[in-house]
């Protein structure tokens, strides 16, 4: 546990250092929506949104932008360098396992997810008008099981592939159809009604965010995919990652 | 007894036999070196004695603990430098240290390590703008700041100027002067020979040596040269005669003596008996790396 903070202090220092990571993971998303927000058309209530503004609607996918990044791409990208440079390997001739680093990186993905939705949900509240979430627990758990879906997947990534490109390779494809499913290349009204409903069971389950930010209890279904994705991805990853 | 005790060792990976059969003892407060060509097997031998690797075959015992079942207690007690491995680009040097140091029960102070490896003034440098020696000096650094009972240093100066391998090996010798025991994988004969106590030389998988630097050097090419010019003519007879000599060559005014033992001794004082002077003496002893050459058919690198 000791070693955990230390390790965690000096991963932040770090963390913060790297700052064109740190500003695109915790900006980018609330970016997209300032330049979107700019648009006088779409801060105006629309049938097509349920009477809601368009700003309002892409919200979730937004938060989709920096769950992606974070979870199939920095966190699998960082790990998979540090083992190839032999970070963990020299950390397990120490009393600290190279585990506590792994929980380290899994807080500071979190912290830059948390980070970077409450500056989105501030900014679009403060500057757009858009609510904060009418479900507080239903979007809370959205979230949560959203986020860990994504960073299980990630962690898999990072457990399978042996090489930093290797990482990569899996990632690129995995974060391109994460983003595309949750609507933020083409919105969602856009895309035909399957490919919609197939993203609503692909992690982090933007139906489910938008639902309950918009006011309605997520369907329980969504919910439980996220579950089962997390467990499932999570434990494989434990089962197959190698230190080395 | 043996503070490293490793009796039969064996491992593969996949069809690659790595380490065949090794056995060597090392005894505590000596610097034990271990040599061999490229691909011998002294990485995967040591990170077997540093229980990052599980044997296929053998025993290995460090201080009187098992380094899989023991671990935890040994990751205190064991200091280890590994052959490959880095840093996080943008960790500076000075929280590298202080962060391992913070592993340990009892560690050394970081800032007096820094100052002795000579990184003091590097302290707040990046780990990716650190300079080859330099990373080499932090990862020595790192395998000492737990104060370590044993040292396992895997390529301890490559990457070194002469003179940052020269200060290393000075400050390896300070810190078996304090009672740690080092094991040494190296590629350089001098440093073998300057700094081990004894040497197991692998090849392919293999010990097929095991002794102290000289004592190899000894046993597989006992053969020295002596070459001078006399100032008065000999007698091949009265150098041939001599235990040591095993035999006597002229090439020009030079006279070539071969032989083994205290060859210089004999041939000097014989001479001196029969007031001869011995000009431009030369003494040629073969080397540790003829003795390597011989041994494991390789020339070594370097
Ligand atoms: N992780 C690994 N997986 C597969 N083969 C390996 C692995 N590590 C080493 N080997 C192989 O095992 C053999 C012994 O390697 P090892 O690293 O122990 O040699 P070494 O004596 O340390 O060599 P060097 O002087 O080049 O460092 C080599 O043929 C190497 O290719
Ligand atoms: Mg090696």
């Amino acid at each position: 546990m000791h070693a955990f903070r230390q390790i965690l202090r000096i991963e932040t220092r770090l963390y913060l250092r790297d700052l064109p990571t740190l500003l695109t993971t915790v900006g980018l998303p609330t970016l997209i929506l300032v330049v979107i927000g700019l648009v006088p058309s779409l801060r105006k209530p629309d049938p097509t949104f349920d009477g809601q503004t368009f700003v309002s609607y892409f919200a979730p996918s937004l938060l989709v932008v920096t769950l992606a990044m974070v979870g199939v791409n920095t966190l699998p990208s960082v790990l998979a360098t540090y083992r190839e440079r032999g970070v963990l390997r020299r950390l397990a001739t120490t009393p600290a396992h190279p585990a506590a680093l792994l929980a380290a990186q899994l807080v500071l993905a979190l912290a830059g997810i948390l980070a970077s939705a409450v500056l989105l949900i501030v900014v679009g509240r403060l500057a757009f008008g858009v609510p904060f979430p009418r479900h507080p627990l239903g979007f809370a758990l959205a979230f949560v099981l959203g986020t860990a879906s994504l960073l299980a997947l990630g962690l898999l990534v990072a457990a399978v592939a042996r090489t930093t490109k290797a990482a990569q390779a899996l990632a690129v494809p995995l974060f391109l159809v994460t983003m595309f499913f949750g609507g933020v290349y083409l919105p969602r009204f856009l895309l035909p009604d399957v490919v919609a409903r197939i993203g609503d069971y692909t992690p982090p389950g933007v139906q489910a965010l938008l639902d309950a930010w918009t006011g309605t209890s997520p369907q329980p279904l969504h919910l439980a995919i996220m579950a089962v994705i997390a467990v499932a991805a999570g434990a494989s990853a434990a089962k197959l990652f190698r230190w080395e | 007894m043996s503070v490293i005790e490793v009796t039969h060792l064996r491992k593969r990976y996949g069809d690659l036999v790595a380490v065949d059969d090794v056995s060597f003892a090392v005894e505590p407060g000596e610097i034990f070196g271990i040599l061999g060509p490229n691909g011998a097997g002294k990485t995967t031998t040591v990170e077997c004695v540093a229980g990052l690797r599980v044997p296929d075959g053998g025993g290995v015992s460090v201080l009187g603990l098992d380094p899989r079942r023991d671990a935890a207690q040994l990751r205190q007690r064991v200091g280890v430098q590994l052959q490959e491995s880095q840093l996080p680009d943008r960790l500076r040097v000075a929280e590298a240290l202080e962060l391992y140091a913070s592993f340990y029960r009892n560690p050394a102070d970081p800032a007096a390590l820094m100052d002795r490896l000579g990184l003091g003034e590097k302290r707040n440098t990046a780990y990716k703008k650190l300079s080859g020696g330099q990373k080499q000096r932090l990862s020595i650094a790192l395998a000492l700041v737990g104060n370590p009972e044993i040292a396992i240093l895997d390529e301890l100066t490559t990457g070194l100027d002469p003179q940052a391998r020269r200060d290393t090996w000075g400050l390896i010798e300070q810190v078996r002067d304090s009672g740690v025991t080092i094991v040494l994988v190296t590629h350089f004969m001098e440093e073998a020979e300057r700094l081990c106590d004894r040497v197991a030389v692998i090849d392919r998988g293999l010990v097929v040596a095991l002794d102290s630097p000289a004592g190899l050097v000894s046993r597989v090419a006992p053969e020295q040269r002596i070459r001078f010019r006399p100032s008065a003519p000999v007698d091949d007879r009265l150098l041939s005669d001599l235990p040591e000599v095993s035999a006597v060559q002229r090439t020009g005014s030079q006279v070539v003596v071969t032989g083994t033992g205290d060859l210089l001794h004999a041939v000097t004082s014989v001479l001196a008996r029969h007031q001869i002077v011995a000009a431009d003496l030369r003494l040629e002893q073969s080397t540790l790396d003829d003795a390597f050459v011989e041994l494991t058919g390789h020339r070594p690198v370097d």
